[in-house]
């Protein structure tokens, strides 16, 4: 992309970055300022996300009603999961991947640049219509992120606001996985075979075929609450021979491979990262390839285990159950290859080593209270408990969301040039991990001693748990402040960063200057 | 090792721990773990749930002590990083082990799954229906039914700043007007649905929890071997009043149930002969039932008090409203029974209560809070309200 009509030529920018907000960041189609906007979205969203959880944990800090309506709770919680999942990490994952899949593989850009501009500008609006829905009548959606039917046909005038919303969220999701597919299957360098591919490309390729496979279901589902509530369809209304069951089939059938696209590309993150910081090849590349991929199909067959206790046939509980433990291979495969990966390196545990192996570990704890999930007779008992919430947030947040952090601060000096600071960053890293389980750990207690989820109050003999569970959550909003310093401090200046940046470092984006110039690979390199 | 060997092994650890747990630990839940409960099933569901906890603490041990042995030994400035990144026959043995072991854990998982689905045979059957945000209870073989609400005391102290000392609030939260009556040594048939959106029965100590869907008759049984209160909570997300709706179920001996049972039958003769009569209700009695009425069906939303909560959609019964004014009574009556018609959150009661409760309902709504209809509704105009 050149800059014709600007006069002004500075050279201290090495590029021809074209000037002005306008077209720098509006019309943009380089896939590294894209990336840079899905990130800062990102993190937009995740603060708003992360101060609805804070409301949330506040208002269950002790048992009584201290501060939210219970409905206004409802919606908190709702909107805490829309945000955090369509808003935070999914267009984190997008933004890694416009930054990095490209000089991962050797392209210039991403193959669709103008797709790519739109995937991107659709979300602040889908954004801003979301959540000016708590500023309308009847307020923000409070039947939860999953919309079950009948409940959320009780939502206000902000039904509509909430389809339409989740339909631009698909939108964009579903054309941010088309570029990078088109992407990594045509613009790969000479030489860069499929198999030679880095693990973080591996992982969104097949996170890619996810989204194309089960956003559009998500949004036939959506549409179909949509007609029942205006246009006289009964899908979901038992009363009409409809039936409210087939919603949930429906949306955990997008709602399984959904949590995995929000957990591969931190697989991917992590795949690249512990190599780097032990010094040693990735232990099982094909295997982890494999692994993958063995995960993404599984995703497609164990959707009903997010609904045990609506009654299925036996047949059915026991098919879903099996096959839900068979998830667990895979997944092993994958943390046994990373400690192997470790094994006899020479590692060192700059702050993104320690955010990789921190999510190691607390991935492989909310993998294991996966597993106990699983067995249906006891998830009779763990089903919609704290015991859930604990685990799914295991996996997401000291998961995906320490892969993603890991990511960032790995990949922070090539895309501005700069080195962070190291203190602050590991200082970061230890407040959070210690903050974090401070949050979630005690949360499989309560539920295991029967503290339901979605509870603004709750009975007395859950009080202690909540009260150290609503600490940890503050202290953890309030370390994110420091992530939020180390960044900007890191964007302005600093010490200067090589290209290769890490001494273990290897890989094509590695061999371009830090900071990535704006144009890279125009002329594709070889791989041998 | 054989499985033989394995499955003893496994069994005196439960058994070990089971002895720690102590049979108090049956009645007074553990705040760390899941209650081992009182029916031969929760048991069996208790002893999955720490076989397969056990399960991952040794794997997570395993795995965490390798990592951890490795962050301390093979560190930069200690040695030279080795060179080896692949080996098929370890890929092979740690897909194949893992593998084995979910098939150790499959097999009891599936034999306790085939079990609690077996609801066959059973000798009490109690349809269990879920309502915004109550539960009803209706005892099929004998013909008379009820609902159950949170406990008065526990409605008032869970307001936004009620000021109300929780400590001194009867089990709070977990606590209901009319708790749910069973025998102890008999198989029980729940058949749960519900009347609006779905909801979620769940009492832990039952290892029961079964959604209650609109249009759905889902089953699922019970066999109480201890008597005792057993307290649970909706567990599916229904709306606003999600966490203020309990479960409380009585296990009692079959003697005490079979008295509990002569009474309710009782009750229920004199509560058909009342709606039989046509006599003229008076006022005092008309009062007195409808304020039991308002507090069980109307106090979640309207308040006690009467003054709504307009904010969220739920409108005061005082001042310039329908409940206030003398000539909009033939409106009220039929808001109560058939619901709104511009706003869903208000139910149509006609389909649930009986014209005696609506009748003492409205008659309460119109003369408490400092409303002065001086309205005094009887059954039979509810019953012409009906017939139009």
């Amino acid at each position: 992309m050149s800059s014709t009509a600007t006069a002004i030529h500075d050279h201290d920018l090495h590029d021809d970055k074209p000037v002005g907000f306008w077209r720098r960041w509006v019309i943009t189609t380089n896939h590294k300022d894209i990336g840079t906007l899905y990130l800062i979205f990102a993190l937009v969203m995740f603060f708003v996300g992360g101060a609805f959880a804070m409301v949330v944990r506040a208002e269950l800090f002790q048992p009584g009603l201290q501060f939210v309506d219970p409905q206004l709770f409802n919606s908190f919680t709702t909107m805490h999961a829309l945000v955090m999942i369509f808003g935070a990490v999914m267009p984190a994952f997008v933004g890694l991947a416009n930054w990095m899949v490209p000089m991962m593989v050797g392209a210039p850009d991403m193959a669709l640049p103008r797709m790519n501009n739109w995937s991107f500008w659709i979300l602040p609006f889908a954004f801003m219509m979301l959540l000016s829905t708590f500023f309308m009548d009847g307020g923000a959606p409070a039947g939860g992120w999953t919309m079950y039917p009948p409940l959320i046909f009780q939502t206000g005038d902000a039904f509509p606001f909430l389809i339409f919303s989740v339909h631009l969220m698909g939108l964009s999701s579903i054309m941010g996985a088309i570029n990078i597919i088109a992407t990594i299957m045509n613009l790969r360098a000479p030489g860069m075979t499929l198999l030679k591919m880095p693990l973080f490309a591996w992982t969104w390729l097949i996170t890619a075929y996810l989204l194309i496979a089960v956003m559009p279901v998500l949004a036939g589902a959506v549409t179909m609450l949509l007609t029942d509530n205006y246009f006289g369809t009964t899908f979901f209304d038992a009363a009409g021979g409809g039936d409210p069951v087939l919603f949930q089939h429906i949306f955990w059938f997008f709602g399984h491979p959904e949590v995995y696209i929000l957990i591969l590309p931190a697989f991917g993150i992590v795949s690249q990262i512990i190599p780097t910081f032990a010094r040693k090849r990735l232990f099982g590349y094909e295997a982890m390839v494999y692994a993958t991929a063995s995960i993404g199909f599984l995703s497609f067959i164990v959707w009903a285990h997010h609904m045990f206790t609506v009654g299925m046939p036996l047949a059915g509980q026991l098919f879903f159950m099996f096959v839900t433990m068979l998830i667990a291979v895979p997944t092993g495969v994958k943390v046994f290859n990373w400690v192997a990966t470790m094994w006899r390196g020479a590692m060192t545990f700059e702050t993104p080593m320690l955010f990789a192996l921190a999510f190691v570990i607390q991935f492989t704890i909310g993998g294991f209270s996966g597993l106990m999930l699983a067995i249906v007779p006891a998830d009779f008992q763990y089903h919609d408990s704290y015991f859930v919430v604990a685990h799914f947030h295991y996996v997401l947040m000291p998961g995906a969301i320490f892969a993603i952090i890991a990511g960032v601060y790995y990949w922070l000096p090539k895309w501005t040039g700069y080195m962070y600071n190291e203190f602050w960053g590991k200082t970061h890293f230890w407040l959070s991990t210690i903050f974090v389980n401070i949050t979630f750990f005690p949360q499989h207690f309560l539920g295991l001693a029967g503290m339901p989820r979605r509870i603004p109050d709750y009975a007395l003999q859950f009080a202690d748990f909540n009260m150290m569970s609503s600490i940890g959550a503050f202290g953890f909003g309030a370390t994110q402040l420091i992530f939020l310093g180390v960044v900007i401090a890191c964007v302005r200046g600093g010490e200067r960063a090589t290209a290769r940046v890490w001494e273990g470092a290897e890989g094509l984006e590695w061999t371009l200057p830090s900071p990535a110039p704006y144009h890279t690979f125009s002329t594709p390199p070889e791989v041998r | 090792m054989s499985y033989r060997t394995l499955k003893q092994a496994s069994c005196s650890l439960f058994g070990l721990l089971a002895s720690f747990a102590g049979t108090a630990w049956a009645v007074t839940p553990s705040k760390l773990n899941m209650p081992r409960g009182v029916t031969e099933i929760s048991h069996e569901v208790y002893g999955l749930h720490m076989l397969i906890l056990w399960i991952c603490v040794v794997i997570g041990a395993i795995v965490f002590g390798v990592m951890i042995w490795s962050m301390i030994h093979h560190r930069k400035g200690k040695r030279e990083s080795a060179n080896f990144h692949d080996n098929l026959r370890v890929e092979i043995a740690w897909t194949i082990i893992p593998f084995v072991i979910l098939v150790g854990m499959a097999v009891p998982a599936a034999k306790t799954l085939i079990k609690m689905e077996a609801t066959g045979d059973a000798e009490v059957t109690i349809q269990v229906t879920g309502f915004q945000w109550r539960w009803r209870y209706d005892y099929v073989d004998e013909g008379f039914g009820y609902f159950s609400n949170l406990s008065q005391d526990s409605n008032e102290a869970r307001q936004m700043d009620s000021g109300i000392d929780l400590a001194q609030v009867d089990n709070y939260l977990l606590n209901v007007d009319n708790p749910l009556v069973v025998p102890i040594g008999k198989k029980i048939r729940f058949l749960m649905t519900s009347n609006d959106v779905i909801h979620s029965w769940w009492v832990p100590q039952l290892a029961v929890k079964k959604d209650t869907i609109p249009g759905y008759i889902n089953e699922v049984w019970a066999k109480i071997d201890v008597p005792g209160t057993y307290r649970g909570q909706c567990a599916e997300l229904c709306g606003r009043d999600h966490a203020f709706m309990p479960v409380v179920v009585i296990a009692m001996e079959q003697a005490d149930y079979d008295a509990w049972l002569a009474e309710r039958r009782e009750e229920q003769a004199g509560e058909a002969e009342a709606l039989a009569s046509d006599r003229d209700w008076e006022m005092g009695e008309l009062m007195a039932r409808g304020e039991g009425v308002y507090m069980s069906q109307c106090a979640a939303c309207h308040q006690p008090n009467g003054q709504g909560l307009p904010a969220m959609g739920f409108p005061a019964l005082t001042g310039d409203s329908m409940s206030a004014d003398a000539t909009r009574l033939a409106e009220h009556i039929d808001i109560v029974l058939h619901g709104s018609r511009v706003n869903p959150a208000m139910a149509a009661f006609g389909r649930t209560l009986n014209d005696l409760d609506i009748a003492a309902v409205i008659t309460y709504e119109r003369n408490a809070f400092g409303n002065e209809t001086g309205d005094v509704v009887q059954p039979r105009d509810i019953g012409a309200a009906r017939e139009q």
